[in-house]
């Protein structure tokens, strides 16, 4: 049974202000900043930001009735501020991650050796949903999987990181750390002079040279392109804003289609190759010919031809097996398994259900426990034990006893706060980051990420659909 | 380009071409009913505004009259009509999404904004702060953005297919707001109160060409009403510069292209077109033919660059 961590579950570690009042070093310029100015120009500079996203377009819409609702993810015009010494410690910790997932993906769809080894348990693996045999034995293009990864750290004290969850299947979020910064630069050009803040703004061209790096053997100068659900997708936003910042066509299932072992795209000029296919949809919708036969949003014959290694899916099929909330708890195994190193970032300490003495400590414990789906996301389906009323833990117990097995739980954390603008004023709420790692050439993190904030007092919940906003990040320069 | 692309951006031409139309045909319509108007005129000035059965059923089915309010209401505000200045700033608004990313963010913002600004607008809203200023408003909407395209836009295939649609367009739409006013063309009454002049004053006016046909024509008379629209190539609006204007742009994204071999065909034709044998045929019947032809030069644009195998 893991042993729960160390914290102070009364006063949550605030990013700013040490315990006595004094501002953190990383806060120093922008806490004075932050005195000397009014709440009326706070006030005129958040109207102002709203009023640059809503035109900005960045919204979901709500469809099936005409009256089409939009609404918007909040955005907090308070920056979240990490020092160099934390970041390089951050970075470094991400880096490895991802490594290590692509070395276990790469290793798993092989010679399995992580598993003839007895490090993870082999059925948690091969009977596992997202594993895809049909991905077996084929090489990848650099032995990449994981293009782009979205590793969410939440912070507990002063040197205390924990990674809550790897995304290595369509992570996404990344066009809102972009566009959190340009709105930032705009509303407050004097703090950007003030502060070396650390530039984000090459993901694009970096994203793009990364995927014309893992284009089919034997292609030149591929036909890159971004293949997106449409524009009913809530995240179509951040679609076509990547591909526009990329350069490339913006394709649907529709516009693509197999012919003699190819991917083409319809154009004007007739069918065009397609060789790298970001794709932004879920591996099950891909090609009904393997997947979901009901997909209408795939191609049929796409993984034929990925199997013929004529053109390449990033990320790639069958990333899912690595992200999964029961592989979760072996991550640190991998890292010192392929990479002969000890985890950077901790891991949360984690319960297994399917593991009788967890399974009756967390029966007995919901109430200081967070538990969730082992395949659940954008929590949903969780119980957050602390803030659940007694009903609740008893209809969830009962969830439980069902499926042991489809559930994890973890110790409630008290997630670190950052000063927020709310209605009140400026106030602590909780936060966590999600920086984003690109794989193909070399292994890289953004300087930054996406922090996502708790905007109702007291809550821990980050989610966009459960009352969470986000803000921009900034990493010191030194 | 992506097929599904192109025709976004041609539909997109399409939609702002043609909210700008409907609050010209409105505005127009709306400043000749303030006149004394003969009586056997009176209930067709807002019934004109209807061209096909399909239209004027779909009309019915709300309203019993063809009187003012109900029909700026239906032809301004009504979600029901997919041809309705809301409607049309929607699917403009749901193309721009879907080319989000061959378009520039200055277009993307511009048609948010229209948006934003338009579409909880109610018909008592606009009756009480006036609707010429609400139609005004709507026209210069399209302004803005065709400006933002034309001012942001790299001149390749995208900006062609957007220019296709509205050209399109331009040429239905001036079919349409002639058709409206045909029967006037005919009549006969020569009167000397002013009301001929005030009533192709307002028909001009309601194609933007009024102080241009005061420098290119003398007389203010049917035929050269109908010279203007139709054959003078200095108007953007006249049917032969649309015609013309579709060619070269067809020709220009494919030189073997059907379909720009039919817009030259047509353009030739209007080229040696004799009005007096138009007007002594019947104007309604060419203007038909020539939205026929229209529709036959769209569909081939289909095959040629949307549908292409």
């Amino acid at each position: 049974m893991p042993e729960a961590p160390k914290e102070d579950a009364l006063r949550p570690f605030d990013e700013m202000l040490e315990p006595d009042g004094t501002v953190r070093m990383a806060y120093g310029q922008y806490g004075e900043w932050l005195d000397s100015t009014s709440k009326e120009f706070l006030n005129k500079k958040n109207s102002l930001a709203d009023m640059m996203f809503r035109r900005l377009g960045i919204t979901f819409t709500v469809y099936g009735d005409e009256a089409a609702t939009e609404r918007m993810i909040p955005f907090d015009i308070i920056p979240r501020i990490i020092d160099p010494q934390e970041w390089d410690f951050l970075s470094r910790g991400a880096i490895q991650r991802v490594d290590a997932l692509n070395a276990f993906l790469d290793d798993v769809y092989h010679d399995q050796a992580i598993l003839k080894a007895g490090r993870i348990p082999p059925e948690l693996v091969l009977n596992n949903d997202a594993f895809r045999p049909e991905m077996l034995d084929l090489d990848l293009p650099r032995r990449v999987y994981a293009h782009i990864a979205g590793v969410d750290v939440v912070r507990t004290g002063e040197r205390e990181f924990y990674v809550l969850e790897d995304n290595v299947r369509t992570p996404s979020g990344v066009s809102y750390m972009l566009e959190n910064r340009q709105t930032m630069m705009r509303l407050f050009p004097d703090l950007f002079s003030m502060h070396n803040v650390a530039p984000i703004e090459r993901y694009p061209t970096e994203l793009r040279s990364n995927l014309r790096a893992i284009a089919p053997i034997g292609v030149d100068d591929p036909n890159v392109v971004l293949m997106t659900p449409g524009q009913l997708n809530s995240a179509y936003f951040e679609h076509a804003f990547l591909a526009t910042e990329m350069g490339i066509e913006l394709v649907e299932g529709q516009d693509l289609f197999v012919d003699d072992g190819l991917v083409f795209m319809r154009t004007t000029a007739g069918p065009k190759r397609v060789d790298v296919i970001y794709r932004r949809i879920d591996d099950d919708f891909l090609d009904p010919l393997t997947f979901r036969p009901d997909s209408m949003l795939g191609v049929p014959g796409l993984l034929s031809v990925v199997r013929r290694g004529r053109v390449s899916v990033v990320n790639a099929i069958g990333t899912g097996v690595a992200d999964d909330k029961a592989m979760y708890v072996y991550v640190p195994e991998m890292i010192r398994f392929y990479l002969g190193e000890e985890p950077i970032l901790q891991n949360v300490p984690t319960y297994q259900l399917r593991d009788p003495s967890d399974y009756k400590y967390v029966l007995e414990n919901l109430e200081n426990l967070v538990v969730k789906e082992v395949h659940g996301s954008g929590g949903y389906g969780m119980l957050v034990g602390p803030t659940s009323t007694k009903k609740e833990r008893e209809d969830y117990a009962l969830r439980l006893k069902a499926n042991p097995e489809a559930f994890i739980a973890q110790p409630t954390l008290s997630l670190s706060t950052c000063p927020t603008y709310v209605e009140q004023g400026v106030a602590p709420r909780h936060v966590d980051l999600r920086p984003f790692v690109l794989s193909g050439q070399r292994t890289t993190v953004m300087p930054g990420g996406l922090t996502r904030v708790a905007l109702n007092e007291g809550s821990l919940v980050v989610n966009s659909s459960q009352g969470g906003g986000t803000k921009d990040t900034w990493v010191l320069e030194r | 380009m992506l097929s599904r692309t192109a025709d976004n951006l041609y539909w997109l031409g399409r939609y702002v071409e043609r909210v700008e139309n409907t609050a010209r045909l409105l505005a127009g319509t709306q400043r000749l009913s303030l006149m004394p108007i003969p009586k056997e005129e009176q209930g067709d000035l807002w019934r004109n505004l209807f061209q096909s059965d399909s239209e004027r059923a779909a009309f019915e089915v709300l309203h019993d009259k063809y009187d003012e309010l109900p029909v700026i209401d239906f032809m301004a505000f009504d979600r029901a009509n997919s041809s309705s200045i809301r409607s049309c700033l929607f699917a403009a608004r749901e193309n721009v999404r879907g080319a989000r990313h061959v378009l520039t963010t200055e277009i993307s913002q511009c048609i948010n904004e229209t948006w934003m600004n338009t579409k909880d607008c109610t018909l008592d809203q606009v009756v009480e702060q006036g609707t010429q200023e609400y139609l005004d408003s709507v026209k210069e909407c399209t302004h803005l953005l065709r400006g933002v395209i034309y001012g942001t836009m790299r001149r390749g295939e995208p900006f062609m297919f957007w220019d296709l649609g509205t050209t399109l367009e331009r040429a239905e739409n001036t079919t349409r707001l002639l058709l409206a006013r045909s029967a006037s063309f005919h009549r006969a009454s020569r009167r000397d109160d002013g009301f001929d002049f005030y009533r192709w004053g307002t028909f001009l006016r309601s194609a933007n060409t009024y102080s241009a046909f005061r420098q290119l024509y003398r007389e203010l008379d049917p035929v050269s009403v109908a010279d203007l629209m139709i054959l003078n190539t200095q108007i953007p609006r006249s049917l032969l510069a649309c015609v013309e204007d579709t060619a070269e742009i067809l020709r220009t994204l494919k030189r073997e292209a059907a379909c720009a071999d039919m817009s030259e065909q047509l353009a030739a034709e209007l080229r040696t077109l004799s009005l007096d044998s138009v007007f002594r045929d019947g104007l309604a019947g060419f203007l038909h033919d020539f939205r026929k032809r229209i529709h036959v030069i769209s569909d081939q644009i289909r095959q040629d660059f949307i549908m292409v195998r």
